[in-house]
């Protein structure tokens, strides 16, 4: 067939990171698409066995730039598990806050990065204007913007601030009233259903095969949320609604939009639930410096089933690491989305699957 | 009743005033070499500089350089400007901020960081300025594999034919270069000239976006340029005429009077004449490549499109006319559809000198048009910065199965209404 390669990366408007999606074109049809990805990758998995237990979690933060507390949420839950310690009630509900507030800094992210993608900068300054507030709430409760390093094996690395639920509570407040404008702008604009409604479809079947998770699982209609399937921290007792596409004919961009933006909405509300619900008491247990045995922990990142697997051999350091990365895996479906597309629907496809470059490439 | 400041219009203006420089220049030839003195020959340049065919030459050259100075100069940096901010505002930031207020300042910007006080503090129209200044002085880099010749001359072509929309477009029935009998046709040709030289630049960049981009250009041309000039078609059933001014007279006669205030008849309040508006308005966004069409150059995909091999001024110069003929396209629909120049309410005092009666204009027609092109053009601001891109296919779906319909039912009805005329009052 005639056409040819179009190399959208790894210096291109379109990739949110370093890497290139190569597509090959006739006229305007991708007839084919291969993404090339590792130009980021910096050994994750090796590094870590060489640093002690407690020191990994500041290289788990860098895992994702957007999502750092979630990231070295999910290593925390595995060495845990490994060691075999309690986090106390306190903790755990702190950590909640925090996932749920880093979710919405991660998500808000991705709507800022979606909306110029497809032509809407607008969307970018939009969203970006209200990150800027949970960025804050971060700020307030880690002292970081970025790379928190909040979470301790054994619990998390300080206490709630002062006040900390009445500044939430007006964020989420004024949070919710800029959701709906974001509806108004996006939802209500028939263009914006142009470019999303039916683009980069994938059935409900080649989404479990290929390893797809999380939002975009959750937009073919798939009701897989490890926050209710299998609840770690405390999520089993707070109340929220797993974002499942259920218009059927879902697994296009625009029911990943969907569940993707209303699961900000349910963030909100888990993030005052869980303030509501802090008890009082330690935040932190004493964890050992030296374990043995494997643990296992798999969490709902931002993007999908973030998967630690970790191994200690008696020392002060991991035996092995192993991380599974949602967006590696997503991206290895990324050629079915595209296939039969428009050119300009790369950008429509990849910029609502969230990629996120650091943890792909590990 | 005349209501324009440039009166009677541009190129006279510039004649009186070259005849009067001319004149006093002659004067002092010749009062410098009175009769008899040794350089007594010099009274003959005195009196061929008041040749006429050469007072009509400069005026012609100084009529057009002040035209040109006013569009791509003036209105250009304003418009840039208008947009900017506008669409800053939109975004919830303050946007550009460099203003003649902050020249006095730059040199000492390391003692206002340092004070934490503000260096950049104005309304920012300058910064349009700075940014040429800095585009000037950028490299121009030809990519090594590029087609030379093609690759310089299709930002010629782009900025000339963008410029030459502006020899027959008018800003009042003044202020004009040339006042031709064809000026709309003139017009029309003229703007679509451009996509020829982003397809021109497109292949000649050899480059894979800038080609996609160029073919994206010719694509929408054949799509949007039918409609529109179904659209202008239609309106010539009212009209008449296919000059510029004749089309803004037929549309400054009261469609109603309520009290004092009268309401022009201008072709918006027509039934055909509205659809023939709607396609005219969606046609002329895609022809500025404003951003629900911009998809020569979707920079989401496809980089910069045909631009992304210019660097340098060649890039300001595309980049920049393209708020040029956003200009263009707002003062045509203005032109067309909006009564022009002429405006619901003004008055001209008149003004007795010396005898003679001399109606000078309180709210003249120049600002009229240009209060309604900023209207207008800030409609098209407010659309561009708050919807997505859409896409090719999209683009020539709406094109051919919308618009062209669209354009031939204004059509069937300006033709039936015309043929019909004259209907009960209201209807037209």
């Amino acid at each position: 067939m005639a056409g040819f390669w179009v190399n959208m990366g790894p210096q291109h408007p379109m990739t949110h990171g370093l890497w290139n999606m190569r597509v090959k074109i006739d006229g305007e049809t991708i007839v084919d698409a291969e993404p090339e990805i590792g130009y980021l990758h910096r050994g994750y998995e090796k590094i870590m066995e060489v640093r002690e237990f407690q020191k990994n979690v500041v290289l788990t933060d860098r895992l994702c730039y957007v999502s750092s507390i979630t990231w070295s949420h999910a290593y925390c839950l595995a060495v845990e598990k490994m060691m075999g310690i309690e986090v106390p009630p306190r903790g755990q509900w702190i950590r909640v806050v925090s996932l749920e507030i880093q979710r919405l800094a991660s998500h808000l992210m991705w709507l800022a990065a979606f909306a110029p993608d497809l032509g809407l900068l607008t969307g970018l300054l939009w969203a970006l204007r209200e990150r800027e507030l949970f960025l804050d709430l971060l700020q307030l409760l880690t002292g970081a913007r970025m790379n928190q390093n909040f979470p301790r094996i054994g619990g998390v690395r300080n206490d709630l601030p002062p006040d900390f639920d009445k500044y939430c509570k007006k964020i989420v407040t004024h949070f919710r009233k800029k959701l709906d404008e974001y509806e108004a702008l996006m939802h209500s604009s028939k263009i914006f259903l142009m470019r999303t409604q039916g683009v980069g479809r994938i059935s409900a079947a080649d989404a479990i095969n290929w390893g797809v998770t999380g939002p975009n699982l959750r937009a073919c209609g798939v009701d897989v949320d490890f926050r209710r399937k299998e609840p770690y921290e405390t999520y089993d007792e707070v109340d929220f609604e797993p974002q499942v596409w259920r218009g059927g004919d879902g697994g296009d961009s625009y029911a990943r939009f969907v569940c993707r933006f209303n699961e900000m909405r349910e963030s909100c509300k888990i993030l005052l639930e869980a303030l509501a619900k802090t008890p009082k008491g330690p935040y932190r247990a004493k964890a050992p410096r030296r374990a043995e045995g494997e643990g296992f922990a798999r969490t709902e990142d931002s993007r999908g089933e973030a998967l630690f697997y970790v191994i200690g051999d008696g020392d002060d350091r991991p035996y092995r690491v192993k991380i599974r990365s949602p967006v590696f895996c997503t991206m290895a479906a990324t050629p079915i989305m595209l296939r039969g597309n428009k050119m300009a629907d790369v950008v429509a496809i990849l910029g609502s699957v969230d990629v996120c470059v650091g943890e792909m490439d590990k | 009743m005349s209501g324009h400041l440039v009166a009677p219009n541009l190129f006279e203006l510039c004649r009186v005033l070259i005849g009067g420089i001319l004149g006093i220049l002659s004067d002092a030839i010749k009062g410098a070499a009175p009769p008899g003195s040794p350089v007594e020959g010099l009274r003959g340049l005195g009196d061929a500089i008041l040749a006429p065919w050469l007072i009509d030459l400069s005026a012609w050259l100084i009529a057009i350089t002040i035209m040109v100075t006013w569009a791509a100069a003036v209105m250009l940096l304003t418009f840039m400007w208008i947009e900017r901010k506008t669409y800053s505002r939109l975004q919830d930031r303050y946007g550009i901020m460099i203003s003649v207020w902050s020249l006095p300042f730059w040199p000492f910007s390391w003692w206002a960081k340092r004070r934490n006080k503000p260096t950049h503090k104005g309304l920012g129209w300058l910064q349009n300025v700075a940014d040429g200044v800095k585009l000037l002085q950028k490299e121009n880099i030809t990519p090594a594999k590029a087609d030379s010749p093609m690759f310089h001359t299709a930002p010629v072509l782009i900025a000339s034919s963008t410029i030459l929309i502006f020899a027959a477009l008018p800003f009042s029935e003044g202020f004009l270069i040339a006042d031709v009998p064809l000026s709309l046709l003139f017009i029309l040709a003229a703007f679509s000239l451009a996509p020829l030289g982003i397809l021109i630049a497109g292949w000649a960049s050899n480059n894979k976006y800038t080609l996609i981009g160029g073919m994206r250009a010719a694509a929408q041309l054949m799509a949007y340029e039918i409609p529109l000039l179904l659209a202008v078609i239609a309106l010539l059933f009212y009209s008449g005429t296919l000059n510029v001014i004749d089309i803004v007279g037929a549309q400054e006669v009261a469609l109603l009077t309520i009290g004092p205030l009268s309401i022009p008849a201008w072709n918006i309040f027509s039934i055909p004449q509205f659809l023939g508006f709607i396609v005219f308005f969606v046609a002329i966004i895609a022809e500025m490549e404003r951003i629900p069409f911009d998809i020569p150059e979707a920079e989401a995909e496809l980089v910069e499109g045909w631009l992304t091999e210019y660097s340098g001024m060649r890039f300001g110069l595309v980049f920049g006319f393209k708020w040029l003929r956003a200009i263009a396209g707002s003062a045509l629909i203005v032109i067309l559809y909006f009564g022009g120049w002429s405006g619901p309410v003004w008055y001209t005092a008149n003004l007795s000198v010396g005898g003679a009666v001399v109606p000078i204009p309180i709210i003249p027609h120049e600002v009229w048009f240009l209060l309604k092109l900023v209207l207008l053009f800030l409609v098209f601001v407010w659309i561009s910065w708050s919807v997505p891109r859409v896409r090719i296919d999209q683009i020539l779906n709406i094109g051919w199965k919308r618009l062209i319909p669209l354009a031939l039912l204004a059509l069937i009805l300006a033709a039936v209404f015309a043929a019909f005329a004259p209907l009960p009052a209201g209807i037209r």
